[in-house]
């Protein structure tokens, strides 16, 4: 049997691949937003400007040379090597980023907000950070409880009964939900209210207006994975070390809690930890319904207006969550499964 | 007599389903004694399974048992004094919890006990693990299931039945799926746990042999039924139920050689619980079916003392027997050669662990030499991990050989894999393989397989020459046409390995390569697997290369035979040479590991300890030394052992002179000869 590695090594070379795998994805990013220089010219000065201003701007941002020399000025200037020419002010685009023109993590200017992306983008993320984490926190337990209590007994009245609930949960859309309980809670019983902006200017505090949306997310998602889990445990259930375990004489709860469980887990943990993306970056429609300022909300109108700096800061930022929940998912599933070793 | 330890009576179980009630033990009583093992047997779907599940009071939400009663200690059978019974399951790898360690698996069941702390459990698991022969129990303790062999696992799983303090240890095919060796050792174990506890045994196998080894008393079960009862050496020696008798007529023998008999498989299969045949379950099956007589429930009777029978005719034998089986004149190898293997080796290379990835090299197979001529079969033998399979991988271009030579029709097809070979050489080597339900796709119909060798191989043009092609095929393995429209899963284990055969028969090829082809299957389907091979070898000559654990049958049916142990042929030669002394070390112990159906076998007992080791870095000397039971010295260690020609083609790889193995093996194995 070969040695295992020393944990710093393995963190090491995980962490290699992660910078690795940041680096490819950001050159992606960085092409298909800015593979056509014209449109970058154009884009950040807006449909009115003269074509003079374009010209200049097409000058000064090197925007003729290559994909890849492009990509690496702004490398430079995200990692603080480089100033961002935007702002020089012979452009006359009074870009101002109090911050200065250099330093690690500049994203440069959103010609959407005319802000430094740094002074929109991280308030929307703290927003939607809570409404996921909120959510998250009551999905994971919810459908786990209800997935382990389906599968433990297929077939059985529980099951049917939590089954219908995943399928029906599922099946209605966010927007659906959504107006259902709009109508049902805010125009009927006026308990709560039907917008959430996050602010007490209306008079309703900010708890109150997490509970829809947080509602309406953990219907969509728990009903999914409720059905995961129910797969996993049904299938753990049937296997010949649970009527070991049975014939042992333990307890069906004994029989559950202690080889039930963590095997069924193991499926379905990378989908639930696949969730957390979900909620970071593909929630747009429930920020829609209720007007919340969210992440998913602002990529959305950062699209349709063309602001290619927030929409490459906003991408990376997911990718970031995307990889991180990855390394998550590494970890436990090694932990989960003694089967699976770190490499 | 005292009261039996347990006595079922009259039991009977069905099965409630969703298409009504399937009865699956009509009508059943026996009674096990005090310390007493009792052996039942039958072939899959006969209901061995549903008994043991019965008498553990687990038959799952659709079964109940509908009548009778089974007796625990002298108590009706109940949840609580189900205690005193504990089981060993048939495929340890699944049986075990892959997320616990062994040591808290192992500690659940003096736990249940009230009063028994964690320690206290922990304790008497370590030394329970010490009782079944596990080396260095504080270190089992703490692993996981997946870095175990088989047969280590198999040892906890005792030790977990054990830990109950079982006065019934019920065992449901322990070691179906083991290599025999392995086999052997956990024979012993259970044989020698049994007499020190006094536990009473039921163990169910389809194994004969291992019947023959373990078991005082023996019940041959057929559709639910006892259909014959007796001790074990009444009943090997005199069986009388038309089942029994064909049961034990298709077991390989030491005795016998394709050239002196044939297998008497059982024609059809056992029909399905809900078409139970009104009189004897046997009797659709059976040569001496008598209308009007055997289809009336036939009633137990009583033979002799302990001789019980359930067949109306008994005392007519002959009457119920067809004549016994004359050989299918089977083919003998010619003197030219198809396949010859020259210092052919095989290195699979992985990429190592940390930065400085230091390639690891595996040493599959390490020079062999061997010819396979035409019309015979060549038959490679030993544990799993020795090499067999990497070898069939090289031959049929699934993995490129390393070194040597592996010629041919002229040519070293070792180096060439699949997609460098020509469609001739494609067609010329076909495979059969081991699972037969995992080697169909199930999507597929049966006859989709045997078409798409003949379009790919342009074998026959045209839509009618095909389907008459496959029609011929099918005939060939005799199977029903009706079946050629039919998904795999309608088939039984034993017809899905009949397609499997008209597949690479469809390609008229000249080497087959099986690859324990029968390893899955019931002994009476294994016996008409084996029959079909050398009918079909008689009339096309084709070559047959016969990868196989089982010596037993080796010695039936290879014409010439090939030990591997980890990768190096240790011995080779004609099959009456082989199976005769002198022996390699390996092969003696081998044969000793064969589980014989025949109570009164002599056999040597020679037991090899531990299992197989790593093939990475092996040592300089001779690969098998670390478990050789006649090791010399040191010298095993370090110089490789010379190959010693002992003439007819038979070589032993060995230090030991061959005349000294002579006469320290002669004496011994006295049961090869009879």
């Amino acid at each position: 049997m070969r040695d295992r590695l020393p944990v710093i090594v393995l963190i090491a070379r995980k962490l290699l691949s992660v910078i690795l795998t940041l680096l490819l994805a950001s050159f992606l990013v960085f092409a298909v937003s800015e593979f056509s220089p014209g449109n970058v010219a154009r884009k950040t000065l807006g449909p009115y400007a003269p074509q003079e201003s374009v010209d200049l701007l097409y000058q000064k941002l090197g925007l003729k040379d290559p994909l890849v020399e492009r990509y690496g000025r702004w490398l430079g200037i995200l990692l603080g090597l480089r100033a961002d020419p935007l702002q020089d002010p012979a452009l006359k685009l009074n870009f101002v980023d109090p911050r200065g023109a250099r330093y690690f993590g500049n994203f440069g200017y959103s010609s959407l907000y005319k802000a430094p992306v740094n002074d929109v983008i991280w308030s929307r993320l703290g927003a939607t950070a809570m409404l996921a984490g909120i959510a998250f926190a009551i999905i994971v337990p919810l459908s786990l409880t209800l997935g382990i209590l389906a599968g433990m007994r297929e077939g059985g009245l529980l099951d049917r009964t939590i089954s219908v609930f995943g399928i029906v949960a599922t099946s209605v859309p966010e927007f659906a939900s959504g107006v259902f309980l709009v109508a049902l809670f805010v125009v009927l019983l006026g308990w709560l209210p039907g917008t959430s902006p996050l602010t007490t200017g209306g008079g309703w505090p900010v708890w109150s207006q997490l509970v829809l949306p947080v509602s309406v997310l953990v219907l969509y998602d728990s009903g999914y994975l409720v059905r995961m889990v129910r797969g996993a445990m049904v299938d753990v259930m049937n296997r010949p070390f649970i009527r070991t375990a049975m014939l042992k004489g333990l307890s069906f709860p004994q029989v559950v809690l202690r080889h039930g469980l963590r095997n069924a887990m193991i499926a379905p943990f990378t989908v639930i930890l696949l969730q957390i993306n979900f909620l970071i970056s593909g929630v747009v429609v429930t920020e829609l319904v209720f007007a919340y300022p969210g992440f998913g909300r602002m990529i959305l109108d950062a699209s349709l207006f063309g602001d290619i700096s927030l929409i490459e800061a906003a991408t990376l930022i997911a990718l970031c969550v995307a990889v991180t929940t990855q390394l998550l998912g590494d970890a436990g599933y090694a932990l989960l499964n003694p089967q699976i070793r770190l490499r | 007599m005292t009261s039996p330890l347990l006595s079922v009576e009259n039991l009977r179980v069905e099965y409630h389903g969703a298409s009504g009630a399937v009865t699956a033990i009509p009508d059943l009583s026996f009674a096990v004694q005090a310390g007493e093992s009792y052996g039942i047997v039958g072939e899959s779907g006969c209901g061995k399974s549903t008994l043991l599940m019965a008498l553990m009071q687990h038959l799952g939400r659709t079964g109940r048992i509908a009548g009778g009663r089974i007796l625990f200690d002298g108590a009706d059978l109940t949840a609580a004094t189900r205690r005193g019974i504990a089981m060993v399951y048939q495929d340890p790898n699944a049986a075990l919890n892959p997320t616990m360690t062994i040591g808290s698996q192992l500690a659940e069941v003096p736990m249940l006990v009230p009063g028994v702390g964690k320690r206290e459990a922990l304790d008497r698991a370590r030394q329970i693990l010490a009782d079944v022969q596990l080396p260095n129990p504080e270190r089992v303790m703490a692993r996981y299931p997946h870095q175990m062999s088989g047969g280590q696992k198999q040892r906890v799983v005792i030790a977990m039945a054990l830990l109950a303090n079982p006065k019934l240890l019920l065992l449901d095919e322990p070691t179906t799926g083991l290599d025999a060796t392995v086999e052997a050792a956990i024979l012993d174990l259970i044989s020698e746990l049994r007499a020190r506890h006094n536990t009473a045994l039921i163990y169910i196998t389809h194994n004969l042999g291992v019947v023959a080894q373990v078991c005082d008393r023996v019940g041959v079960m057929y559709l639910g039924d006892l259909v014959e009862e007796a001790p074990v050496r009444a009943l090997f020696a005199t069986p009388k139920h038309p089942y029994t008798r064909r049961l034990m007529a298709c077991v390989p023998h030491l005795g016998s050689t394709k050239h002196s008999t044939s297998f008497l498989p059982i024609p059809g299969q056992p029909p399905s619980l809900a078409r139970r045949p009104p009189g004897c379950p046997f009797g659709p099956r059976c040569d001496g079916f008598a209308p009007g007589r055997c289809d009336h429930p036939v009633p137990d009777e009583t033979t002799e003392a302990d001789h019980r029978v359930r067949c109306i005719r008994w005392a007519e034998p002959g009457a119920t027997l067809a004549a016994s089986a004359a050989p299918l004149a089977p083919s003998l190898p010619d003197d030219e050669v198809v396949l010859k293997a020259a210092d052919m080796s095989t290195v699979y290379t992985f990429a190592g662990s940390g930065f400085r990835a230091r390639k690891v090299r595996l040493l599959a197979n390490a020079g062999l030499s061997f010819e396979a001529h035409k019309g015979g079969v060549l038959a490679i033998v030993g544990e799993s991990g020795s090499g067999k399979s990497s070898f069939a991988r090289v031959l049929s271009g699934l993995y490129p050989s390393s070194d040597g030579t592996l010629a041919f029709g002229g040519v070293d097809v070792g180096r060439r894999d699949v997609t460098q070979r020509t469609a001739a050489e494609l067609a010329a080597i076909q495979m059969v393989f081991q699972n037969p339900d995992a080697t169909l796709n199930p999507s597929h119909s049966t006859e989709f397989p045997l078409r798409r060798v003949l379009k790919k191989f342009g074998l026959a043009k045209g839509e009618r020459a095909i389907s008459a092609e496959v029609d011929r095929l099918f005939d060939l393995v005799r199977l029903p046409r009706g079946l050629r429209r039919q998904r795999p899963s309608r088939l039984s284990g034993g017809q899905k390995q009949r397609v499997a055969i008209a597949r690479a028969f469809a390609a008229q090829p000249q080497i087959l390569v099986a690859d324990e082809p029968v390893s899955a299957l019931d002994v009476s389907v294994q016996a008409a697997i084996v029959n079909l091979l050398l009918q079909i070898q008689a009339d096309k000559r084709t070559t047959i290369l016969f990868i196989s654990h089982d010596l037993a049958l080796v010695h039936h049916l290879a014409d010439h035979v090939v030990v591997m142990y980890l990768g190096k042929v240790m011995e080779q030669g004609p099959v009456g040479r082989l199976f005769a002394p002198p022996f390699h070390p390996y092969t003696e112990a081998l044969l000793s590991a064969i589980p014989v159906a025949d109570p009164d076998a002599v056999q040597s007992r020679i037991r090899l300890k531990g299992d197989i080791p790593s093939p990475i870095d092996v040592p300089p000397g001779c690969r098998f030394a670390s478990r050789c039971p006649r090791r010399i010295g040191d010298i095993c260690d370090t110089i490789p052992p010379p190959l010693r020609d002992t003439g007819e083609g038979h070589e032993i790889l060995c230090h030991i002179p061959v005349m000294t193995l002579s006469e320290l093996q002669t004496k011994k194995n006295e049961f090869v000869f009879n």
